[in-house]
Order: structure tokens, then sequence, then C-alpha cells
């Protein structure tokens, strides 16, 4: 994160968070990022750090005094040996074409994965307890989460942490597409913060608000990483990410405000903050002619977020000065320009259904590589349940009409009732280019309990995740420092040259073969009488051979032939 | 069961079945027309009812307002639509993306196997424009459509204007759990045809469309929706679709509930609803409506953009706006509000229609005959069949059964059987697969030879060898074992009958109102057929007499009575659209006239000449 020479007091700040650091065992950061997007919407993109220089995961240390840290979650990682988490709630899905990508990308509905420590023995026991831990703590379905969309992805999920665990028995990775993200989930996800939802950014978050808008999106990221490199540091990020729409939330005027997106203004940041800074992205607006800022601020920083350099306005909410006289700070943002077509991200991904009737179908996936000259390789990695039979001999690959032959190919077929099929791939996306990758299913008839209440509705099947390392515009910054506004610092870069990607595609809705539920009384009544009644007759009657039997004589004339047959006279016929 | 095991008794059976044989199939037959004709009797219907929960009790309120602007929208569209001279692509998608959707077009293009004459057109090529209203925080995993097509010439501005307008009302609202889909399509059923197969990504009828690039997850239902004029007098609910498929009775209920509570004429079949039931004009009013639909139902095609949506397992239906002289007039933000009703529903349902009936017929909006009550309609006419079959294998076996104490020559006669009824069978096959291939592939040859144009062509060669086939085969087994004699006829006409109760049996249970009309016409001549019967009723009632005969009952029912000679181009037309709508859009009725039915005709044919 640099800053333009005139404005180098800011640059104080990380000496500020080392002395608090070592004073207290942890700190906290909060920050809230706006995007006015291309289409007229805009992204407000929470994020909060508790760090927490402490290893609970330590032999025979036992931590019981938390300040900062939630103790409910810290107990669950000590419990479960968990290495690293990263659970996110979405409503929505993420329009890339509209809004580019975002700071932390989700797939609709619920995510968790999870890298254990390499000392736990029963990693799948350990993983179903958490998730029924989870599941209270978030308010969420997550013990719907069990071996049948549970994989355990061989590349796609690194550890973002320290450390560089790579066996991934370790680790564990589930969706539920069809979680619904709602209030119940806020509220605890709100606890976990140190000033709840009384003091700082954490005021904004009005239920109402938040779930009146086009997407919502919130996780939980823990990881331990480096600090300074001196002692192993624990880092729980929680992060927002909601996007207000032009025409529903904002009455088709683009105007925005924090007091018309949230209902509410800023009057104080978290006291127990070490930061708290709103940033606005102005970087498409340098001169002020796409868009009018208000209050303006003397304070721009600069970032390197996704391959590309922001210039941003910074409000930093620790100084008196940002609320003014009214002691509320109501940022105000008035656009002057048009909404601009849709844009042409450099990765981009989307994913369908072919055919039709319910007996087999084609799932499409479709992968853009919108470089102009860059050839990069992408990881597509599908999770995909055991009812829909994939056929992996159909699996095709092709890029500009052309076969593209993947360069690695992690495939685990799918048990009935208990894996669902995990497909991995490396490929490489030419430059400027369509990439098309088809396979083939077979929709399983399942036993009649294992229908969902609302069997018409269809089954999902999760998104797949497609990550890359995408050629990046400018060169990306390799060391990972604090003072690092914190929505540029989440995933550990590598090297200069790219930077990393993830993107979700849509989930499917498939409708597997239903039979009549309305009426299975009717149903079975029918079929048993006709089975029965019918096929055992008809079966009888054309088997069989049939003769005139003799009808026996009557009791009179048998005695008659007894005495004849003693007296030795023929007998009577 | 027992009845049939006992020998005894089962001969006493069979032996009532084969003295009352012909008297029993009389009464069924009629009992089945009866039947059939009182299904449209009101005290024996049931009337409409919503079986959808999610769509039954919610509480819709209606509130758009801006039918005024889609008026003055449509005019905009046609000023524009003339200056384009067809779909005015640009301003579509301009006026689409202004409105916040996600706007994408395809385009496509379709050589038909011969002109159609009735539209115009040989070499089609066209545009599909279509806007996506994402719905906040749903993943695209559900989506309803709402279509509207882009006609040459006056009509249906009105239905694109009112589509953008609502468009336009539906992208301000937060309530949306589906994904909406606002569809203009050119070229009417041949856009709507080559969008689906864009959407699912399939190609079963040989159109070259171009990939669509936005889609919405798995469509739940779709609504079309045809408007000409500013004011209606009535709107007018469209069923019928590809391969007589109808969709969900709760689609039907929708509309007629919505109509009910805005106050807006509805009809089916362009018939309004009567309330006499017990006078002889309300039953034939309701006799009519039914007639009608089932007349449609069999002819097998799309009567609307909807029909083709069927196959994909997307209920959908279309409303067409009326505009006669009746003195009630509707004006376009009812129709718009009544829309916005219907997809506010659709929009509520969480699974998707399933819960009412998919096979019925309607003799009004307000009542409803189900598969259990018109089936045993056909069944009574199907066992006729059977009857006669068992009859004359009742007959066929007895003198077998004699020899057996007798002497063993009596059995000779039977032994040639096989090979004196596989030739038959064979040619009769053949003769249908000619007449299923060869009009389409001779077209141009006709053309050469005769002074005829390509549809003519095409039409005139199916009637050709529809009469060849007449000709050709009625002496085979004269050749192959000299004299033709009963016993062989009579196994011919067993295996036919046989043949036919299955066809027809197939056919039934997936287009009812088909399987009825051929058995209606096919059943009293095959029963009854020997070779003393003259020739002339075997044609009156063959399938294509049934064509003619439906097509004149059906001028008659919409009111539009026609001369001999119209009729005869009606048919022809009907002809040449039967082997369109199969090109293309897979319709199943020419394939399965040609390939089976009249093959099977031309069996009982055959028993003619069997002397």
């Amino acid at each position: 994160f640099r800053f333009p020479s005139p404005i180098g007091h800011i640059s104080t700040c990380p000496s500020l968070i080392g002395q608090c650091c070592k004073t207290h065992p942890g700190s906290f950061q909060e920050e809230l990022v706006i995007r006015p997007l291309h289409s007229g919407d805009i992204y407000a993109s929470f994020q909060f750090r508790t760090l927490w220089d402490t290893d609970f995961l330590q032999e025979g240390q036992k931590v019981s005094h938390y300040r900062l840290f939630p103790k409910s979650l810290g107990q669950v990682l000590s419990k479960f040996s968990v290495r690293e988490l990263h659970i996110s709630f979405t409503q929505g899905f993420w329009r890339t074409m509209q809004w580019g990508q975002p700071f932390i990308p989700s797939p609709p509905g619920a995510e968790l994965w999870v890298w254990f420590h390499d000392t736990v023995s029963d990693v799948d026991g350990n993983w179903k307890e958490l998730t029924n831990v989870l599941s209270g703590i978030f308010c969420a379905s997550l013990n719907f989460i069990d071996l049948t969309n549970t994989v355990q992805p061989s590349a796609s999920f690194k550890p973002l942490g320290l450390g560089n665990a790579t066996d991934h028995r370790f680790l564990r990775y589930a969706t539920l597409p069809r979680e619904i993200v709602c209030t119940e989930n806020l509220t605890p996800w709100k606890k976990l913060l140190p000033c709840g939802s009384k003091a700082g950014l954490a005021v904004l978050m009005k239920s109402e608000k938040l779930f009146h808008s086009s997407f919502h999106s919130q996780a939980v990221h823990i990881r331990p990483i480096c600090q300074q490199c001196s002692s192993k540091a624990w880092e729980l990020r929680q992060t927002l990410n909601v996007v207000f729409d032009l025409h529903t939330s904002g009455q088709g005027k683009k105007e925005w405000s924090l007091f018309k997106m949230f209902s509410r203004t800023l009057t104080e940041a978290c006291p127990l903050a070490s930061s708290s800074k709103v940033y606005v992205d102005i970087t498409d607006n340098p001169e002020g002619e796409l868009f009018e800022l208000s209050p303006a601020t003397p304070l721009l920083g600069q970032a390197v977020v996704l391959g590309d350099r922001r210039t941003y306005s910074v409000y930093d909410l620790s100084r008196a000065e940002t609320f003014g006289q009214l002691r509320s700070f109501n940022l105000l943002l008035r656009w002057k320009g048009d909404s601009g077509d849709m844009l042409r991200p450099l990765l981009h991904a989307e994913r369908y259904v072919a055919g039709f009737g319910l007996q087999t179908g084609e799932i499409h996936t479709v992968i853009y590589n919108n470089h102009p000259y860059r050839a990069f390789p992408v990881l597509l990695m599908d999770s995909v349940p055991w009812y829909l039979q994939l056929y992996i001999h159909t699996l095709t690959v092709t890029s500009k009409s052309r076969d593209n032959k993947p360069s690695y190919i992690h495939y685990q077929p799918a048990k009935d009732r208990h894996r669902p099929h995990l497909l991995e791939m490396l490929i490489q996306l030419p430059p400027h280019s369509m990439t098309e990758v088809t396979v083939q299913f077979e929709r399983a008839l399942l036993k009649w309990t294992e229908y969902t209440p609302d069997p018409n509705h269809g089954f999902y099947v999760g998104s797949s995740v497609v990550s890359a390392l995408v050629p990046s515009m400018v060169a990306m910054r390799t060391n990972f420092t604090q003072d690092q506004p914190l929505f540029s610092s989440f995933v550990p870069v590598k090297e200069e040259s790219s930077y990393f990607v993830r993107v979700y595609t849509e989930p499917l809705l498939v409708n597997l073969p239903t039979p009549d539920f309305s009426m299975p009384y009717n149903v079975i009544c029918l079929t048993c009488t006709v089975v029965a009644v019918g096929y055992g007759s008809f079966y009888n009657l054309l088997t069989r051979t049939f003769q005139v039997d003799e009808p026996s004589p009557p009791l009179s004339k048998r005695l008659a032939n007894l005495i004849r047959r003693m007296r030795g006279v023929p007998l009577l016929t | 069961m027992g009845l049939l095991s006992d020998p005894n008794r089962r001969k006493a059976l069979t032996g009532l079945l084969t003295r009352l044989n012909t008297p029993i199939c009389i009464v069924c037959y009629l009992a089945g027309i009866v039947w059939f004709m009182g299904l449209a009797f009101e005290p024996f219907t049931l009337r409409t009812y919503m079986s959808e929960n999610a769509m039954g009790s919610t509480m819709v309120e209606e509130r758009f307002s801006s039918g005024e602007r889609a008026l003055s929208l449509a005019k905009e569209f046609d000023a524009h639509k003339r200056k384009a001279g067809g779909m005015p692509v640009e301003w579509l998608v301009k006026a689409m993306q202004s409105r916040g959707l996600e706007v994408f077009t395809q385009s496509f293009s379709r050589k038909l196997p011969f002109p159609d004459e009735n539209k115009e057109r040989y070499m089609v090529r066209g545009t599909n424009v279509y806007g996506i209203l994402r719905a906040p925080r749903a993943p695209r995993t559900e989506a309803l459509v709402i279509t509207a097509p882009c006609s040459p010439g006056n009509t249906n501005n009105q239905a694109v204007a009112l589509l953008l307008a609502l468009a336009q009302y539906f992208r301000n609202q937060i309530y949306w759990a589906k994904d909406i889909i606002f569809l203009v399509n050119e070229h009417d059923l041949i856009g709507t045809q080559a969008w689906l197969e864009g959407y699912h990504h399939t190609n079963i009828t040989e159109y070259i469309s171009g990939s669509l690039r936005g889609r919405a997850g798995s469509i739940q239902a779709a609504l079309s929706l045809e408007l000409s004029s500013d004011v209606i007098t009535s709107l007018d609910l469209v069923l019928e679709g590809l391969n007589g498929q109808l969709p969900n009775l709760d689609l039907a209920n929708l509309f007629y509930a919505f109509c009910q509570k805005l106050g807006v004429l509805c009809t089916i079949q362009g018939k309004l609803q009567r309330n006499d039931w017990d006078t002889a004009e309300g039953y034939t009013h309701a006799a009519q409506t039914m007639m009608l639909m089932v007349l449609k139902q069999a002819c097998g095609r799309s009567w609307g953009d909807h029909g083709l949506f069927l196959r994909y397992h997307i209920e959908a239906a279309s409303v067409r706006g009326i505009n006669s002289f009746r003195h009630y007039k509707t004006d376009a933000t009812t129709i718009g509000r009544l829309l916005e009703g219907m997809v506010r529903k659709l929009n509520n349902l969480l699974e998707r229609l399933h819960q009412s009936y998919f096979f019925y017929l309607l003799p009004s909006l307000s009542r409803f005959v189900s598969i259990g009550y018109y089936m045993p309609a056909f069944g009574l006419l199907a066992v006729i069949l059977l009857l006669r079959a068992l009859d004359l294998w009742v007959h066929l076996g007895a003198p077998a059964l004699a020899a057996v104490d007798g002497v063993t020559e009596a059995e000779q006669p039977s032994s040639p059987g096989v090979l004196t009824v596989l030739t038959p069978v064979v040619i009769s096959h053949l003769t249908g697969v000619a007449l299923y291939l060869l009009p389409v592939h001779l077209q141009e040859m006709a053309v050469e030879h005769f002074p005829v144009s390509e549809t003519e062509a095409v039409v005139l060669t199916a009637i050709a060898i529809y009469t060849a086939g007449l000709a050709l085969p009625h002496n085979t087994q004269r050749l192959l074992s000299g004299e033709g004699t009963e016993q062989g006829w009579k196994v011919l006409k067993l295996t036919a009958l046989l043949y036919l109760a299955v066809l027809l049996g197939c056919t039934a249970l997936i287009n009812f109102s088909l399987g009825f009309i051929l058995a209606v016409t096919l059943v009293p001549i095959t029963a009854s057929i020997t070779p003393a019967l003259y020739a002339v009723v075997m044609v009156l009632l063959s399938p294509a007499f049934t064509i003619l005969y439906c097509v004149f009952i059906y001028q008659e029912l919409i009111e539009a009575p026609v001369s001999v000679s119209e009729g005869w181009m009606l048919f022809l037309s009907v002809i040449s659209q039967g082997i369109l709508d199969h090109a293309l859009y897979g319709s199943l009725v020419y394939p399965l006239l040609a390939l089976f039915i009249y093959p099977c005709w031309l069996m009982f044919w055959n028993i003619l000449f069997w002397n």
C-alpha cells in the first residue's frame, strides 16, 4: 500500500499496530470498501480482522483467557484441531460480467472448507462433529453436510495461511447450494465482532437493508499467519459483501449515501479497533467526471487489487475531523455519467444443463479467457452428487473448436449413497477463447424415502470452482506487510506477474424422475392389484393345460362297485 | 378368473361372446360415442379448482399502471419495425438495456424442406432478442419466460410493447425469486424453436442457430402474449401444444382466476362460457368447445408459441387478445395487471407445476374432464377390436379343434398362413415408408416434370402415393398360393385387428384426441370388414378422408363454414402443414399416420381383394 507523498503521515500506522500487538495479545481492524459499479449498482465490502498472537493448537497449552477473539470459535478450533477454517453464507450470485471480480468470492448457498491439523487421526469424525457445532454457532443447516456431499480436492483448495500442508487427506470441502441466508445467520455472525453491532462500522449492518439487495455474502476465515515471522498468530477475518441494486434499492436514481444504503450513518469507530477506515474506489473517476463524492477527503490511497492498481479515497474513522460538525459521517456519492456496457473480466465461467427429458442430460461448463494475448492454466473442480451418474468417458474439453487435453485430471467416482463425484482438471486456456467442458450424466431413480419433501423442485448441484493464477496488468506485491488495507491482503501473493482468482459458476437445479407422491395410496393399491390378480391368473391360464375331468362317481355307485369287485363281476361305469 | 380356468364355463363364455359378438360390438360403439358426447354435459364434469398451494392461497396485489405508456411504446416499436423492415434488433436491445435487463441476442437460420405457402417463407433468417431480469439474491437456478412474437405487418406490436412495459415495472420490484426472461422472437414458432434449442443446447430439428450466452437455469413456466390492438374485448387462452401435449391444468386455472378477479372476459377456443347448461343450446355450446379442443389437440401442432415449450417440461400457455365488436372493452393496463398477477403467482411457486392434471379436456374454462372420465369412451371403442379378434380366433381355432379327433389333413389350410400374412404386412409398410419419405425428397423431380410449385408437388406426391397404395398390394397372396382362402384373410384380419388395437391404444395414451378420432372412423370399418364389403365404404373411412372430415367439422365449429372446393384447398394445406410441422418442430402426427396407421389400414384394404 503506497501513499502519494503529500499524505505520508498515515504511514505511521504500522508502527502503531506493532506496538499495540506487543502490549496486548491481539488487535482488531475494521474497514469498509465502497466500489461504485459500472452498472450503476454499488458494492459495499466490510472486513474485520482480529489477530491473536497465541497458538492454541500447541500440545499441553490450554488457553482460557479470550479478549478480542471470540471464545466460541476459539474453543471449536482447539477441540477439533482445526488448522484453517473458511465458511461463507451467500444469498445471490455474483455477476462477474456486470460487477467485475469480488474481493473474496463465494458460491451461492453455504460453503465450508477446513484443513485439519495433521495430528488428527479421525478426520471424518472431527469433520462431522465440527459441522454440527458450526451449524449451532451460525444457525445454519450445516448439519446437512455429510459424506455424500463432502469431497477432498487435491489441488483446488490450498491452505491460505502459514504452513504448506499438501496432504489433502486433512482437507474437507462441502457446499450446500440450497442454503438460504437470512437474518438468523447474520445475528450470530455479528456477535463474533468485538464491538458487536453497537459501535464502529458494524452499526451499518441493519438486516432489513442488507437483505434488500442484489447480493449478500458473509464469511468467516480463520487461519494461522506469520506475525512478522517470529511467532505464529491466529487471524480471524469476517467479511460481509453486499451489492445494492440501482433499480430496486436506489429507485433508479444514481445517488448513493451511507444512509440510503444502510439507513444509518457512522458516528464513531469501534473503540477496540486499532484502525477503522472507509475506502471509496475512485480509480475510474480521477477528475470527478463520473461521480461526485462528498464529503471530500484529502487522503488518497493506492492498492494493487486483483491485478489492477486502484486508487481510493480514504476516510479514517479514528480521527475526529472525519465526522465533521454534525458528529456523523454520511458519505454521499452522486453519479454523473451513464452506466456502461457489460464488462469483460479476464476470467469468467458459467454452467448449465443441456438436453431435455428425465433420463439423461449433459453438464456444460464454459470458461472464458478474455485476455487478449496470454494463455493461462485454470483448475476446474466439480463436485457432483451421486444421483447424477456421470459418464466420464463422455468428458470433452474443447477450446476454439479444437480438443484441449487437460494436463492433469483427478477423478474420484461416486459411490451410490456414500460419496459424490469429484472431478478436478488443469486446463490451459488459450488467449481470447471460450473453453467448453461437457460431460453426460444419467439421472438416478431414487428410493422413495430419499426424495426431498419437495421433489418436483429439483435437486441442486453445487457450483463448480475455477481457480486460476491470472496474468496481472501491474506488478503484484509479494511481501505481506501490515500496512496493506485488508481487502488487498487476503490471498498471499507468490509472484509478481500474476494474481489468484477464484470464480464460482452458478449452481444447477436438476429434475430427477419423480413418482407422483400425491396419491401413493392409489398407486400402491392399483399396482398391487394388477400384479397380483392380473398377472398371477393370466400366467396360470397361459402355462396350464386344461383337461375335462371325469366327475367322481356318487357314493352309492362306488359302494356298488366295491361289492361288484369282491364278487368278481364287471364294474359299473 | 375361475371363470376362465374352468373349461366348460370358458366354452360357455366364448360361445356367448361369439354368438352375441355383433350386437355387443354395436352396443360398445354406440356407448363409446354417447359417453364421449356426454363428457360435455355439465353435471358430468368437474369444476376446476386450484390444486397448487403456493398459487392458491397467497395474495397478490396488482399495481401495474403503465398501460398507456405501453401503447405509445407500441407506436414507437411499429415505426422502428417499419424502418428496419423486420425485427428492429438494435432498438429492442437498447430498449431492454435501458430498462435494466441483461440483454442477449441469438441469430438463427433454417431452410424449410419446401416453401411454406401459408406464411410465404422458405429461407428463414432471423434474430431473437431476449433480456433477463436477474432476481435479487437468487442463484440463477430458476426462471420464468414471457414471450411475444415480433410478427410481420401490424400485428403483435402491442404485445411487444406491453412486454417492455412489464419489464420496466418488474425491474423495480424486490420480490422476484426467479429470474424472468423477456423474449421477443422473430418468425413466430421457428424463432421459439431456435431459442429453445439454443437454451437447452439440443439440435433435434437441424436449425442453424447461434449459441446462447445468457442463461438463467431451469425454466419453470412460460407465458406467450399475442396482442394486436390497443383495447381488447376478450382474452383467449390457448393450451394445445406440440403432439397434443397440454400444460398443467393449474396454469389454465390461474388464468381463469385472474380473469375473474379483474373482470376480463375470457374465452377458450374463442368461445365464451354459458351458464344455461340445462338447455339444448347450452349443451351444444359446451360440446362444440370440447370438440374444438379435441380437433386441435388431435392435429398435434403447436397452436401458439407456448406449444414448443412443453417438450422441455416447461408449463406454458398462450394468451391471445381478441378485439371483436362486443361492447365490453379491456385496456392495456388491465391486461398488464393480469400478466403481473400471473407471473407473481408463478414466481411464488416452490416446485414445478405438478399438482393438477396434465391430461384433460375443457368444455369451458371453469369445467374440466379428467383422464379418468374420458378414457372409457376410447376404451369402449378399442374393446370392439379385441372382441372381433377373439371372435376370429375362436372361429379359426374351431375347425382345427374338430380335426384333432378326425383326419389331420384339416390343418393344412392354415400352414401357408405366415407367408400370406407377412407379404401384405411388408408391402403395406413399404408403402408407408414411401409415403413418409418420397414427398419431400421427390419434390425437385416433380417440379421439373409437372407445372406445379414445390409445395403443391409435395402434397400431390403424398396424395399420389396414398392412392397408389390402394392399387398396389391386393393380389399378392394369389401369386403365392393361387387362390385366396377364407382362412387366409381371417388370419390377416386377426393380425391387423390386434395391430390396430395396439396402435390406437398407444396413441390414445399420449394424445387421446388423435386416438379417439382415428378409432371413431377406423373401428367400424375394420371390425366389419369381409371380402364382400364395398370398396367405396372402405375408402370413405380411410385416414385421409378422416382428415378431410375433420377439416370440414373444424370449419363448421369455428363458424366459418367452407364450400367443397375451399375445403379441398384447406385439406391440401393441412397436409403440407403437417409435413412441415414434422420437419420444423418434430411433430409426430405425420410419421404416425404415414408409417403406422396408413399401412395398418392397407392391411384391411387387402382383405377386400382377397378372392
